[in-house]
Parts: C-alpha cells; structure tokens; sequence
C-alpha cells in the first residue's frame, strides 16, 4: 500500500494543475465569445 | 491571447497606434464562420481601420481605428450584413464578475469533486480500516475549504432568507451541505464507516451549474436591456455661439436651442424656430402620412425630422418630456408585471418546507426505533442529501438558458427572465399596423428612362422621407445622375438642376400634374407617376400563417390603408385608434379572459405593450416601446416570430418534464433513504444520474422547429 504515498499526492498535483489551467483561461476572457471561437476554426486565415 | 506565430511576424506593424475607442454595431443576422470571415476581411481592407473583431455569442463587431461610424455601417450593408450602431457610453462595463465568480466556485467544486470521488470509490470498493480512515480524512482536508468557499452563493441567499423569517431553496440546500460536511468530518474522527464527503461536493458542483446558468439567464436579460440602450445614440447638437456642439441628451436645459439634422430624432419637446419642417409622427400617432409643420408649432422628443435640418428651442427636458411621462406610465403598468410568480419560484414555495419536514420525520422516526443519536441523524442527512432539489434547482434554469440562446441565435432579444412563461400562455394576438407589419414601399414605373431613374435616385438620396428611402430600395443598380443646387422644400419634394433643365421630386400637385401622390417631373415633360402602397414587412404573411392564434390588428392609421391591409390579411382591423383605445381594446379582451400577446413599435403602442400579458417589438422600435416589450426582433425580417412561441411553449414543457423527472427520481429514493439504505453510493448516484438527466432532457430545446 505504500505506493499510495506517491499516488494520491501525483493525483492532486495533477487536478490541481487542471483547475489552476481553468481559472487562467477564465481570467484572460476566453470564455467570452464561446460560438466565435467554435466558427473561428473553420476560417481559412491564410490571407490575412 | 494572441501567440506568437510565424504568420504574424509577416503582417505589417500597424502605424500610429490606435487612440479612439472601438467602436462597436450589433450584428444581429450573423450566424456562420463565413459571415466572421466576410466581415473581418471585408472591413479590413477598409482605410484606416486598426483592429476589427466579430463576437458570434453578443452578434457584436468591435472596431478600432480612425473611421466614420456611418462608413463602416455602409461597408456592412455593402457586405450584406444589418448593422446598428450602438452607443459607447451605454456599454461600459460589460464584464460579467458575478458570472466569471460563479464559474471559479464551480470549477473548484469539480475539482474537488473529482478527486474526493476518486477516493471515496476505493471506500466504497472495499478499502477498510487505516485505509478507509486515510482516505476519509484527505477527503475531508479537500471538502471543507471547497464547501467553505464554493458554496457561499447558496448560504448568504439561505442566511437572508432566515434574517427575513422565511424559506426559500437556499436553506435545504446550505442545511444539506453544511450537516454532510460535519457529520462526515465525525464519522471521519470516530472511524465511522460511512462519510458523505463526495455528497457535499457533488451537491454543491450540480447546484453551481443551476445557479450558473440562471445567472446566464438574467445577464442575458440585463445585457439586451442594456444593448438596447445602446442602439439609441444619447447626443444632441446644441446650438451655441460659435456653432454647434455635441452634447448628452441629459444635458439640454429648457431654453437650449438644438439643431435637429435631417433624419434624426427630436431629441427634447420644443418649438420649432426656424422654417418649416416635415415631421414623422408615426411613432406618436401610427399615422403613415408625414405631417407639415411650421415655424412656432410645438415638437414633440421622438419626431423624426424628414426634411433639412432645423432649430428648434426646448421647452420640456428630461424627465418632463411627453416620451418620459409615458414611459413613466408604462413603468407603473410594468410593476403588476414583475409580480409574476415563475414557475420555479412556486415550486420552491411548495418544496422547501416539504423537504424539512421529511428529514425531521426521519430524524424523528429513527429515533423511535432505535434510539441511536448517530444514526437517525445520518439518515435524516440522507435524506436531506437526496431529496435536496439538485434537479429542481438545474429543471427551469437549464431549460431556459437553452430558450433564451436559441431565440438570440434567430434574432431575438428576451429581456424579461419570466416573459417565456407568459408567452408560453398567450392566446391572442394584438398587432400594430404602421411601423410594425408594413413599411412604405415605392414602385418605379416601366416606362421611366434610364436617364430619369438616376435623377430619381439622385433626388431621393437628398430626402429623409421614407417614401424617398423606399425609392432608393428600387434603384440599387442605378447611377445617380450628377445634379446641382438640389434643395429640399418641406411638405413638397425634392428639386434641383439636371445640366440646364429643373428638375423635381414629390406630391403631385406640386409638380403641377393631375395625380395626388409622388412623381418625378424633368423640365416641362409630363410628370411621371410613382405609386407608393405600403408593403409588408419580409415574413409577415408567413409569420401569421403559421401563429395558430387568433390575430387581430390595431392601427392609428386611417380608414384607406387599414382597409387595404385587412384585405391583403384576412385579419380584423381597427382603424383610427388612439392609444387609449387600443389600451381598451386589451383591457376588454383580458376581461374575456384571453391572454393576449400584443407586438408594435410606436409610442402610441407603448401603454399597450407594457399592460399585455406579454409583448414584442422590433428594434427599430422608439426606446420606450423597446423598454415596455418583453421581447425585442433584432432583424428586419419577421418570419421567426411564431418560433417564439413555439420556443416559449417548448420551454414550458421542457420545464415540467424536468420536474416530473426530479420528482420520478425522488419517489424512488425518499423511501430507501427514510428506511435507512441510503449508503453515500448511493445518494450520490441519484443525485447525479438525476441531473444529468435533467440536463440532457434540456438539450432537446435545439430540436424545437
């Protein structure tokens, strides 16, 4: 059981670094404009 | 946000570094990639254009950079897109913290979520003793401070619930959390086998997703109020010594002398102190015909002034303009409006005092069996945890979210949170006639040259008049013809000189010819006629084929084109009704009992809007009636409009399949609970899987046709 020890640490570490990966993309407004952003994909950018 | 690419470092540096504020159109029939991509690279070729950004969500343009506001709403029109300008001052603070709050909390509460549930299933899977203790207590280090923090949106709602005396949904809900928590953190220190950690998470996850997307719900509601606002430029031209200067409508004091531009709305009531003018009092009156005003006659804020600009000295500012004292009125009426009981608020009335009375008889009732403290208090939580209204709380918010972003993306604008459930029981409908159905349309005859068509359009594009504006419809692919000392004579027409010859556009007797309505006359030739019926609006037959209501039409207007339109229809008409009478006409038809849905633009349909049941008006509509409506057309085509109500109805359902559903689930497991076999698997399963279901079940809000 002493590999518990090293998991549940690493399974924090890992959702905490999802979370903290979430609350930047809420910070820098990429939550704003959800519809565009699922269309901009499609844009063939290559003139501009 | 933009990363670095290798693209970019290709692009040209954009020279003097943007100062203007951006500024900013409502788009409201954008709906595809290519639309943003037309858009974007359309305008960017534009001079003098800095950065241009479309938002799809808002349908919204942004635009930096030294260029005309009325230029690029040319350009979007040239692209094929309806654009409004939209007030800048009106805008300010669009960010959504409260939105963004609630979004962190719910983040964090997955977060939590998800690892305590990692935990809790080696529990539950049989970890035992040290192990079990272990995990319990790292899901306790992790739900405490998550529930502390994540959940206060539901405790502060709670606490001034209970500092008032009453009950709301908060109060089951903070009660259910806070006693998971704790009773689990005891169980945790006296080496209890069960704990509710990932109960108390999960609850408060699913609940932050309800109150979530109510929050988007009413933002949306505050953030069209407040575009609406915005489509309304609040500036007027006050004439000073040295000229004229732009000032806030607010601003203006009685005695100010204003200059009103041709085309542009009377800003303030006022006496007209030069010239004569041209006045559109369709939004005042329903009246189509344009009436002729002379120097000394008294304006009214809202006229839209159809010939040269002129001055005019204010009488009547702010709050005792004759617009502000009827919006004034329609507040009043508005009031019985908010009083409205939605649907979610009934239930929560009924449920949450069932709710502690069921965990109190649990409580109560296991006390009596056996007398264990511990026990009865856990399944009382049990109870708590599973009856709690998680899909109650997700039923009406998901499924109007999902109403409300269908509606935006066809082009309308829902402005009161509970007017999808008043809409859902109309069952009459009242529509206006001027403005609303129809709009003035001019037809150019056959037997007019090409030459005589450019002076038309040259003439036309002088003029303000709405017969003038429908004439330029029809000539899109004319030249202009290249005209010199053009003059507008209110009351008349347009005139000006083609190389040598006079020539003239307007009312017939004017241009000396036998008819009474427009004509173009060139030199001494014989004027040619140029009919003008009112047309419908795009969509409006189709629109009231597919309304399976009873549809009726009130208008201002006269006799004559009442008449023709009641033919054209196949509708009730009444013609020549003041506002009073169409006020009365609604009030008559409420005593019948009928629930009548009432759609108009004007000022003399303001009161009207504002007491029916519900009310929709379009966005070319006077600020008032765009106040007092309940729903707002964004574009200029009226097919959608029975898609509101099919909308509004599915909504309805959608809603009470949602209840039933959370109720479906809450008979099966209220008896397990009160008999004790709730384990934390358990509840947390039907906690999740019912709303999940309700979530789902919400989606099907796309399908709707």
């Amino acid at each position: 059981m002493n590999v518990l020890v090293i998991l549940i640490p690493v399974s924090l570490i890992l959702g905490g670094i999802g979370l903290v990966a979430f609350l930047w993309t809420v910070r820098s407004d990429q939550y704003d404009d959800a519809q565009g952003n699922a269309a901009r994909i499609l844009l063939d950018d290559d003139e501009r | 946000m933009t990363a670095a690419c290798p693209a970019c470092a290709a692009m040209p540096p954009v020279e003097d570094v943007v100062s203007d504020p951006a500024l900013q159109f409502s788009l409201p029939t954008i709906h595809c990639a290519a639309c943003i991509g037309k858009i974007e690279r359309g305008l960017a070729r534009m001079p003098g254009i800095g950065h241009v950004r479309v938002n799809l969500s808002l349908k919204r343009l942004s635009v930096e950079g030294h260029v005309d506001a009325t230029r690029v709403q040319a350009a979007l029109t040239d692209l094929g897109f309806e654009a409004y300008p939209l007030d800048m001052a009106a805008l300010t603070n669009t960010r959504d913290d409260e939105g963004r709050k609630l979004l962190t909390r719910m983040a964090v509460a997955g977060f939590a979520m998800m690892n305590v549930m990692l935990l809790s299933v080696a529990v539950w899977s049989g970890a035992e003793d040290a192990t079990r203790d272990l995990f319990h207590l790292i899901s306790a280090l992790i739900t405490l401070p998550v529930v502390a923090y994540a959940g206060q949106p539901f405790y502060k709602n709670a606490w001034s619930a209970l500092q008032v005396g009453r009950l709301n949904m908060d109060v089951p809900i903070s009660l259910a959390i806070a006693l998971a928590a704790g009773m689990s953190l005891f169980e945790t220190l006296n080496s209890g086998e069960h704990a509710y950690f990932d109960a108390a998470v999960a609850l408060t996850f699913f609940l932050l997703i309800g109150r979530y997307m109510d929050h988007q719900t009413r933002s949306a509601a505050r953030s069209a109020a407040k575009e609406l606002t915005a489509l309304e430029v609040h500036t007027a031209e006050k004439v000073t010594d040295n000229g004229t200067e732009t000032t806030p409508v607010s601003s203006l004091a009685v005695g100010d002398r204003v200059l009103v531009p041709s085309g542009a709305r009377v800003p303030v009531d006022g006496t007209l102190t030069s010239g004569n003018g041209l006045m559109d009092r369709s939004f005042l009156t329903g009246e189509s015909a344009a009436v002729p005003v002379a120097a000394g006659d008294l304006l009214q804020a809202g006229e839209i002034n159809l010939a040269a600009p002129f001055t005019l000295e204010a009488t009547a500012v702010g709050e005792d303009t004759t617009l502000r004292r009827i919006a004034a009125l329609v507040e009043t009426a508005e009031n019985s409006r908010n009083s409205y009981t939605r649907m979610a608020d009934k239930a929560a009335q009924f449920y949450a005092p069932a709710v502690h009375l069921l965990a109190l008889f649990a409580f109560v009732m296991w006390m009596f069996i056996d007398g264990d403290l511990r026990h009865a208090i856990n399944v009382a939580i049990a109870v708590l945890i599973i009856t709690c209204p998680c899909a109650l709380g997700l039923a009406v918010p998901a499924v109007s979210t999902a109403a409300i972003s269908r509606l935006f993306s066809e082009g309308f604008l829902v402005k009161h949170a509970s007017a999808l459930e008043r809409l859902a029981e109309v069952t009459h409908v009242v529509l206006d006639k001027t403005g609303t159905l129809t709009r003035p349309a001019a037809m150019v005859p056959e037997a007019m040259t090409a030459g005589e068509r450019g002076v038309a359009k040259a003439l036309a594009q002088a003029s303000h008049h709405p017969l003038s504006r429908a004439l330029l419809e029809q000539l899109t692919d004319t030249t202009a013809a290249p005209l010199s000392d053009i003059r507008e004579v209110a009351g008349q027409g347009v005139e000006g000189m083609w190389g040598d010859t006079p020539v003239r556009l307007g009312r017939g007797h004017w241009l000396e010819a036998h008819f009474d309505g427009l004509g173009l006359r060139i030199g001494t030739d014989t004027a040619h006629q140029i009919e003008a019926p009112e047309t419908l609006r795009d969509g409006v037959t189709d629109a009231l084929a597919q309304i399976d209501l009873p549809c009726e039409v009130l208008t201002g207007d006269s006799e004559g084109p009442a008449q023709a339109l009641a033919k054209h229809l196949s509708l009730p008409v009444t013609a020549r009704a003041r506002p009073e009478d169409k006020l009365a006409r609604l009030d008559a038809l409420a005593a019948q009992g009928e629930r009548v849905l009432m759609i108009g633009d004007g000022l003399n349909d303001t009161a009207a809007l504002a007491s029916a049941h519900a009310s929709i008006a379009p966005a070319v509509a006077l600020e008032a009636s765009r106040n007092a409506a309940d729903v707002v057309i964004l574009k200029e085509d009226f097919a959608a409009l029975p898609l509101v109500l099919k909308v509004a109805r599915a909504t309805r359902d959608l809603s009470k399949q949602n209840f039933n559903i959370a109720t479906i689930y809450n008979l099966f497991s209220i008896p397990l609970a009160l008999a004790g076999f709730a384990t934390p698997l358990a509840a947390a399963l039907a906690m999740s899987i019912s709303s999940i279901t309700v979530l789902l079940n919400s989606q099907r809000m796309r399908r709707v046709k």
